[in-house]
């Protein structure tokens, strides 16, 4: 079975021109000596020559197939997005009383899917988690596409979007300013900053590697582009001194920041009177929630890309084994609060909430409810067997059921609490039409699109950290060798800490 | 340019195109390994030059240490930008919504600091962050798009697997041929003297 997948024609290595990856089980567990976490006979220059393979050579026949059909899709975008604009929001299903539809439900599902980024690059880094730096560009790469499908949303959400810039405090002719109690604004502004930082931190992570690309460079474009991205990078420690610290200072902003996001997100439903809404346990929970669908995603993404690039030594079975174990860890999470949820509905006592949680599992919107509660609760946990996290097919099964359970916990919030509210006269079920389905279909398109030009423009491994991840790895494995020359040993006092 | 490092001449040079009388702006050394890069900077150091630096393709652990670079005030400079974007969110919260364009709206005061928290917090981070990338720049000077080393081609593995020490010609203590000998002594196995 673990097999099955490079047998696909598709996947060939020989059509891929990637055939020396090979998979190299490094997820036993032995107390005696760490397993590495790159794998096979890399050195510095493999991992360079590894990585910028993939921009320098050809394009495979399997990215460009996958970027044809993002292409395609993204299609949708730009033919609903404009009908929209056109003709307003009637176009979409949303009705007295869900007013709240698709858009603030994909919002809701994209910003979630960026947490896993910045939760891998900022988070794991302050922890000292070495095996972030296999996989923390891509993600980070990921967090930026998913932050910018949730921005499309509100964008096009506000009903006449050439006033979108209302959003922001600019001066204006009107001598009006925004409402700041307002949780929609906190959004603009947690949005707006979490999209900001994550590209400065991404960005700035990119530099060194960008100027191993520009070195490598043959050709004047490649040199020109290149070489403009990596500001002058020279690998200078002094300047490594300086933005390791810039690095680490990043990474504390970003942590609050992230888990900050989707509190304020959370915001723009508890801060209301409606039932179901109105719960404190709303901000942890959708940071969990973030964490879980964005993670999901990471796995969705990164099983088919490290077959593709031949990165199977550098983004190893123990890297997606430790992301299967976040996966479940926060799919319990998420499960805890769905009963803490009913718990607190009950012992609260207050009519209306009781009832907006029976709705929830057993209303007319209770299809959505169980496929919620299926994909979210009960497929992570077969990730209790070692066997399912080190399974290829069943991490990347689980990772798309896990991607449409989160959807759905969105759309369970959002619609069940609103069609079924304080009034029952007002009651009614709110179903999607054409240009709501598009626009979701269409944003997947922007995300993937833009996910296939980054695997072939810029490096996909964070090279410079994977180098020094290896540096250390080779100290833990050996002791430090004598240095040839005559000189002491290369590892005395004066050296230590930075 | 780069033909073998075991030439007999103890360094080669490379001197910028059309340039009138090249002077050497500086010496560059080549070196294997990490290990080996750390206890020559360590005799770089002690040496006493001051105008000189390592290049490596990643951040070497304890190199910091070995030539003697004192920690940077980059987070002075992320804490102004953090303070600034607290107190402008709250000053402009205020001053938008409490004074310049009061309008009630759900019997919520015009002004109250816990409803003004999560967009003053933002702006702490985001210009905290603006502080940590645009201070990382300026201190490092960057983007510096021209630079002497970039001349050299076996430099261009700085970025991917060599490690490399120059010095700068404007350090007191630089002398191309006694500093080529030096440095081969300390185990560079490949020395360049670029000239401009």
């Amino acid at each position: 079975m673990k097999h099955l997948l490079e047998k696909i024609p598709f996947v060939r290595p020989e059509i891929l021109g990637n055939a020396e990856s090979r998979e190299i089980d490094n997820t036993a567990y032995s107390p005696a000596e760490r397993q590495p976490w790159i794998t096979g006979d890399n050195t510095n220059a493999t991992i360079t020559d590894r990585v910028c393979g993939i921009l320098e050579e050809k394009p495979t026949f399997g990215w460009v197939m996958f970027f044809l059909l993002s292409l395609s899709v993204l299609g949708l975008l730009g033919v609903f997005v404009p009908f929209l604009i056109f003709w307003g929001v009637g176009v979409w299903g949303v009705n007295n009383p869900v007013g709240w539809g698709y858009a603030i439900v994909n919002f809701v599902f994209w910003v979630g899917i960026g947490h896993a980024g910045t939760l891998i690059s900022a988070i794991l880094f302050l922890f000292r988690q070495k095996w972030r730096t296999s996989i923390n560009r891509a993600a980070e790469a990921m967090t930026i596409f998913a932050v910018m499908c949730a921005g499309l949303f509100p964008g096009i959400h506000v009903g006449r979007a050439w006033f979108a810039y209302w959003m922001f405090p600019l001066p204006n002719q009107m001598e009006l300013w925004p409402n700041f109690r307002s949780p929609l604004l906190w959004d603009v502004f947690a949005v707006g900053t979490y999209f900001t930082v994550s590209l400065l931190f991404w960005y700035m992570g990119m530099v060194p590697d960008l100027a191993t690309v520009r070195d490598r460079a043959k050709n004047g474009i490649r040199k020109l582009a290149y070489g403009a991205l990596s500001l002058g990078w020279t690998g200078s420690n002094r300047q490594w001194h300086v933005y390791e610290r810039s690095y680490l200072l990043l990474a504390s902003l970003a942590t609050p920041l992230v888990l900050s996001v989707h509190s304020v997100v959370s915001f723009d439903f508890a801060v209301s009177q409606v039932a179901g809404w109105h719960t404190t346990i709303f901000p942890p929970y959708f940071v969990a929630g973030a964490i879980f669908s964005g993670f999901a995603m990471v796995v969705t993404l990164l099983v088919p890309a490290r077959q593709l690039f031949g990165l199977k030594e550098i983004i190893t079975l123990r890297h997606l084994e430790n992301m299967n174990k976040i996966i479940m860890l926060t799919g319990m999470l998420v499960g805890y609060a769905y009963a803490q949820e009913f718990f607190i509905a009950w012992y609260g006592g207050v009519k209306v909430e009781k009832f907006a949680f029976m709705n929830r599992a057993f209303g007319q919107y209770a299809w959505a409810y169980w496929i919620m509660v299926s994909c979210n609760v009960i497929s992570p946990q077969i990730f209790w067997f070692k066997k399912a996290r080190t399974n290829l097919w069943i991490m990347f099964i689980v990772s798309i059921f896990v991607n449409i359970g989160m959807w759905f916990e969105r759309f369970v919030i959002t619609v069940t609490s609103l069609a079924n509210d304080y009034t029952p006269a007002a009651w009614d079920y709110y179903s999607p039409k054409l240009a709501d389905v598009g626009i979701m279909i269409g944003a997947f398109g922007l995300f993937f699109t833009l996910f296939a030009l980054f695997c072939r423009f810029l490096p996909f491994i964070a090279m410079s950290e994977v180098k020094g991840v290896m540096a250390d790895q080779a100290h833990a494995v050996a002791e430090p060798k004598p240095a040839e020359d005559e000189g002491a040993d290369p590892a005395p006092s004066p050296a230590a800490g930075s | 340019m780069s033909d073998s490092n075991h030439t007999e001449s103890e360094f080669e040079t490379i001197t910028a195109e059309g340039s009138e009388n090249p002077q050497p702006v500086l010496i560059l050394a080549e070196f294997e390994t990490a290990d080996e890069l750390m206890s020559a900077a360590e005799k770089v150091r002690d040496e006493g030059f001051k105008r000189w630096d390592c290049h490596t393709p990643y951040p070497v652990h304890g190199l910091d240490g070995a030539m003697g670079i004192r920690p940077t005030i980059l987070p002075w400079l992320v804490l102004g930008g953090g303070m600034t974007g607290f107190v402008g969110g709250l000053v402009m919260q205020g001053w938008m919504n409490g004074v310049d364009y009061k309008f009630l709206i759900s019997g919520k005061p015009f002004f109250s600091i816990p409803a003004s928290i999560p967009v003053a917090f933002e702006l702490t981070i985001l210009l905290s962050a603006f502080g940590a990338f645009g201070g990382m720049l300026a201190l490092n000077g960057l983007p510096k798009m021209f630079n002497p080393l970039f001349r050299s081609d076996r430099f261009r593995r700085a970025t991917a697997d060599r490690f490399f020490i120059s010095i700068e010609a404007r350090d007191r203590r630089f002398d191309a041929p006694a500093n080529a000998r030096f440095l081969r002594d300390i185990g560079a196995n490949a020395i360049e003297v670029i000239e401009e």
